[in-house]
């Protein structure tokens, strides 16, 4: 075995309500949806009409900008209505779900005996195509390049994330499936990341056609990014595809029996879920039918939903659906209330990564961490912080500086190919200057991507 | 409390825009989130924040000053009698050094936070909370015999000039507290030159002791005249110098808590003494006069090299602000101190201008650590690009 790549930089916080390892299956929602945001850059162009029937695996919207790539309904059921926020962009595409689980067929084949076109045209076709994505900018792939390799990760570091160990248990073929279909879609090698110590179910360790890399360490030691970066990072003109574990499985649906099967399986988590635990469900559910009935019901707290972790999910309403990428769904207090002198308390129901909050002599405590912000926003003043939670060798406060003053030059120089809002999540997190990190990264990523367009 | 809340969101439209306060919104908002964190919970990105903020960061700093700041109230008190041969109790050395420091804490803050509130409104910001430590680092690093007006000119000429001008807290180049010192040291030179750094304004029937000098240990070695303090007395700070500087003791307690908290740098405070000692080793090697002759750990104890490494070489805005880049630094500026020190005709102390020196320097440093990052990716690109080409 290779020796593990030993990630030193990153930050485990330690919030309370970690998914139990037991498995349930959630109510059918009667909608699901399909949220076009979840594919940054996307604009969608519909090809049904309200009222129309569809099956899983029809094609609801394409890329205006790439018309092959299809993106298809989840279930059976009727085109219901559509949510548009500002300027009429498309937010939600809402299907009545039939419950009669229409699939369309696509034809079941074995990846290893497909040519690369028939592999991606299947994929365009049943909607899987966008669980493909791409560095740099971490959008959905273009099926006319060919990336340099194909990284998977088969641990989720992030706080609270799903154990995919747990979930990969007995679909372990599909898995293998799916890989192999990847494994022909690019000249390069398909990258899995394991962790060193913690994944230990044999269809990640012992996978085939692929190269197992063994990581260790803290968040964000799964980010398929600090991966890359790791084994082999991208340098300008660099294209390099990933995708998430759930999806592979998919992918292997798709060609073992022919149809889009978009059922996965999620971690229901956080401090304020009564009794956290994994659910079955179809991608795009509604997140009121996963989590009825879990929830904390305290006066004077309301609950936020989260699709996703708490550092780069998407927030929800209870009648928002699952995103697609998203393993998780996490439920944490919203911290609208204020405190008095709050900023100068000891505090010990907060954590922090300074040594100001006596929480770090209490290393075995979970937090129950609310949304609260607890300052407004400042200049850049404390240094060295960013550069304790990003393992990467990357200069984190220069990149954001030159992403800001929209200098092009300095961020090509500074490895903006590199990296992804997700990567400096944690420096958002940590930043005691509350700079919108994440959002800053997005720019960057978008201004690049539009002048090299 | 609750109720306090209440009433203050309650005032709180007076002071938007349209409201009868309109322009105080700064102010009054400045004093809102210092009462109570504000119910404000995030939008966009991570959906939970660390709980540090610029205001908990400002306080451990002053924290970590009030050692040196409480040893300085005394030992005003104590110099002061000892230099006119009395004999008092603790109580009253205390209360003499609070009457005297006291007033300039206060000058310090006021017309620092009034020219700072002036320009949040200005330019319509929240107001910064870099101040905090500011003002309380300017009266640290003065004699306690400067007159509270030129406190005053002093702090409002590092605040304007030193950093509103440059766009405000963590846009300025300069440290705004050395600014302030060196404004004075340069503009009132005959009160910074280290002579008589004790209070000296005497009252009826007092007299100074015979053979009393009032004068900094920097000032003797450098004019080889008058009595050299002990190692002791140097360490545990009972000598005439600047309210804060003089006891290297107070100023290690106050750098354990901002090393523990990981809000000083301790990468910087710690290559200014490695610095400190290898010039004055170096100094030593080639002596020719008793200065350069010094043992070189008299430095660090000496003036006010540990005020300046613990609390005014680790700011992070001014500082280097690279992980290497702190390295050289804080080396940088031991090593300028103590030169400036020795060989320099003009002045017995070194370490302002050697930090302020180094803060000009600081974005170079950092632009070379950069430039090697930059070099290193550019490296990796062309490998990879010979070996596909092969």
């Amino acid at each position: 075995m290779s020796k593990p790549i030993k990630i030193k930089k990153g930050l485990n916080i330690p919030l309370q309500g970690e998914a139990e390892k037991i498995l349930n299956s959630a109510s059918r929602s009667a909608k699901y949806g399909v949220c076009p945001p979840d594919f940054h850059g996307l604009t969608p162009k519909m090809l049904v009409k309200e009222g129309d029937k569809v099956e899983a695996g029809t094609p609801l919207f394409f890329d205006k900008y790439n018309e092959e790539i299809f993106y298809t309904s989840p279930v059976s059921g009727v085109f219901s209505d559509l949510v548009r926020g500002d300027k009429r962009r498309i937010l939600r595409v809402t299907i009545d779900a039939d419950g009669a689980d229409n699939h369309v067929d696509f034809g079941a084949a074995d990846p290893l005996q497909l040519s690369r076109e028939e592999i991606v045209k299947k994929l365009l076709k049943s909607g899987l195509w966008p669980a493909i994505r791409q560095r740099p900018y971490s959008v959905v792939a273009n099926p006319q390049e060919s990336p340099k390799a194909i990284f998977v990760s088969a641990f989720d570091s992030a706080p609270l994330g799903a154990d995919l160990d747990f979930i990969l248990n007995g679909q372990e073929q599909e898995f293998q499936t799916g890989l192999n279909a990847l494994s022909k879609l690019t000249d390069g090698k398909v990258h899995l990341g394991v962790h060193a110590e913690n994944t230990l179910n044999r269809g990640f360790t012992e996978a085939k056609n692929v190269v197992v890399n063994r990581f260790t360490g803290p968040h964000p030691a799964g980010n398929v990014g600090i991966q890359i970066h790791h084994v082999d990072p991208i340098n300008k003109g660099d294209i390099v595809w990933y995708a998430g574990v759930q999806h592979v499985i998919m992918i292997g649906r798709l060609f073992e029996k022919g149809i889009y099967d978009a059922a996965k399986i999620i971690a229901l988590t956080g401090s304020e879920v009564l009794n956290p635990r994994y659910y079955k469900v179809i991608q795009g559910a509604r997140i009121e039918d996963v989590v009825q009935n879990n929830v904390r019901v305290e006066a004077d707290i309301r609950p936020r939903y989260i699709s996703g972790d708490v550092l780069t999910g998407t927030k929800a309403a209870l009648n928002d659906y699952l995103r697609f990428y998203h393993d998780q769904i996490t439920i944490i207090p919203e911290g609208d209330k204020p405190e008095i002198f709050g900023w100068i308390a000891p505090n010990i129901d907060k954590f922090s990564i300074s040594r100001s909050f006596p929480a770090f002599l209490m290393p075995w405590r979970k937090f129950r961490l609310n949304t609260n912000i607890r300052s407004g926003e400042r200049p850049f003043v404390v240094t060295g912080v960013y550069e304790k939670v990003l393992p990467m060798d990357i200069m984190p406060m220069q990149l954001l500086k030159s992403i800001m003053i929209n200098d092009i030059d300095m961020m090509e120089k500074l490895g903006i190919y590199e990296v992804s809002p997700e990567d400096f999540a944690l420096c958002e997190y940590v930043c005691p200057s509350k700079i919108d990190i994440q959002d800053t990264i997005r720019d960057g990523l978008d201004v690049i991507r539009k002048e090299f367009a | 409390m609750k109720a306090l809340i209440n009433l203050i969101e309650k005032l709180e439209p007076n002071f938007h825009k349209g409201g009868r306060f309109e322009k105080l919104y700064r102010t009054f908002e400045a004093f809102q989130t210092l009462l109570y964190v504000k119910g404000d919970v995030t939008r966009s990105g991570s959906h939970i924040r660390d709980a540090i903020d610029m205001k908990r960061t400002m306080f451990h700093v002053i924290i970590a000053l009030i050692p040196p700041l409480l040893f300085g109230i005394w030992n005003v008190g104590y110099q002061h009698y000892k230099a006119i041969g009395l004999e008092v109790d603790f109580i009253d050395q205390v209360i003499f050094g609070l009457t005297k420091v006291l007033p300039i804490i206060i000058v310090s803050y006021v017309s620092g936070l009034a020219v700072e509130f002036m320009f949040a409104s200005a330019r319509d910001h929240e107001v910064n909370e870099g101040f905090l430590v500011s003002g309380m680092l300017i009266p640290l690093v003065i004699p306690v015999t400067t007159p509270l007006w030129m406190v005053a000119v002093a702090t409002v000429f590092a605040v304007v000039i030193g950093k509103e001008v440059f766009g405000g807290t963590g846009m300025n180049i300069l440290n705004p507290a050395l600014l302030a010192r060196a404004f004075l040291f340069f503009a009132y030179p005959a009160y910074l030159s280290g002579e008589v750094w004790v209070y000296d304004a005497l009252q009826e029937g007092q007299q100074f002791v015979d053979g009393y000098s009032g004068a900094t240990a920097l000032a003797v070695m450098f004019s080889g005249e008058g009595n050299m303090p002990s190692d002791f007395d140097m360490f545990f700070g009972f000598i005439p110098g600047s309210i804060g500087e003089t006891s290297t003791f107070a100023i290690l307690l106050g750098a354990i808590v901002l090393v523990a908290t990981g809000i000083g740098s301790f990468k910087i405070m710690a290559s200014v003494f490695l610095g400190g000692l290898f010039m004055g080793w170096i100094l030593n090697i080639f002596a020719v006069n008793d200065f350069m002759a010094m043992p070189a750990y008299k430095h660090l104890i000496m003036g006010g090299f540990a005020f300046g490494a613990v609390y005014m070489a680790t700011d992070p805005v001014s500082a280097s602000q690279t992980n290497t880049g702190k390295y050289i630094y804080g080396i940088m500026i031991g090593v300028l101190t103590v030169l400036i020190r020795v060989l320099n005709p003009a002045y017995p102390e070194g370490m302002m201008l050697a930090i302020l020196f180094m803060n000009v320097f600081a974005p170079l440093i950092d632009h070379y650590v950069v430039e090697a990052n930059i070099k290193k990716r550019l490296k990796r690109m062309k490998k990879v690009r010979i070996q596909t080409q092969v």
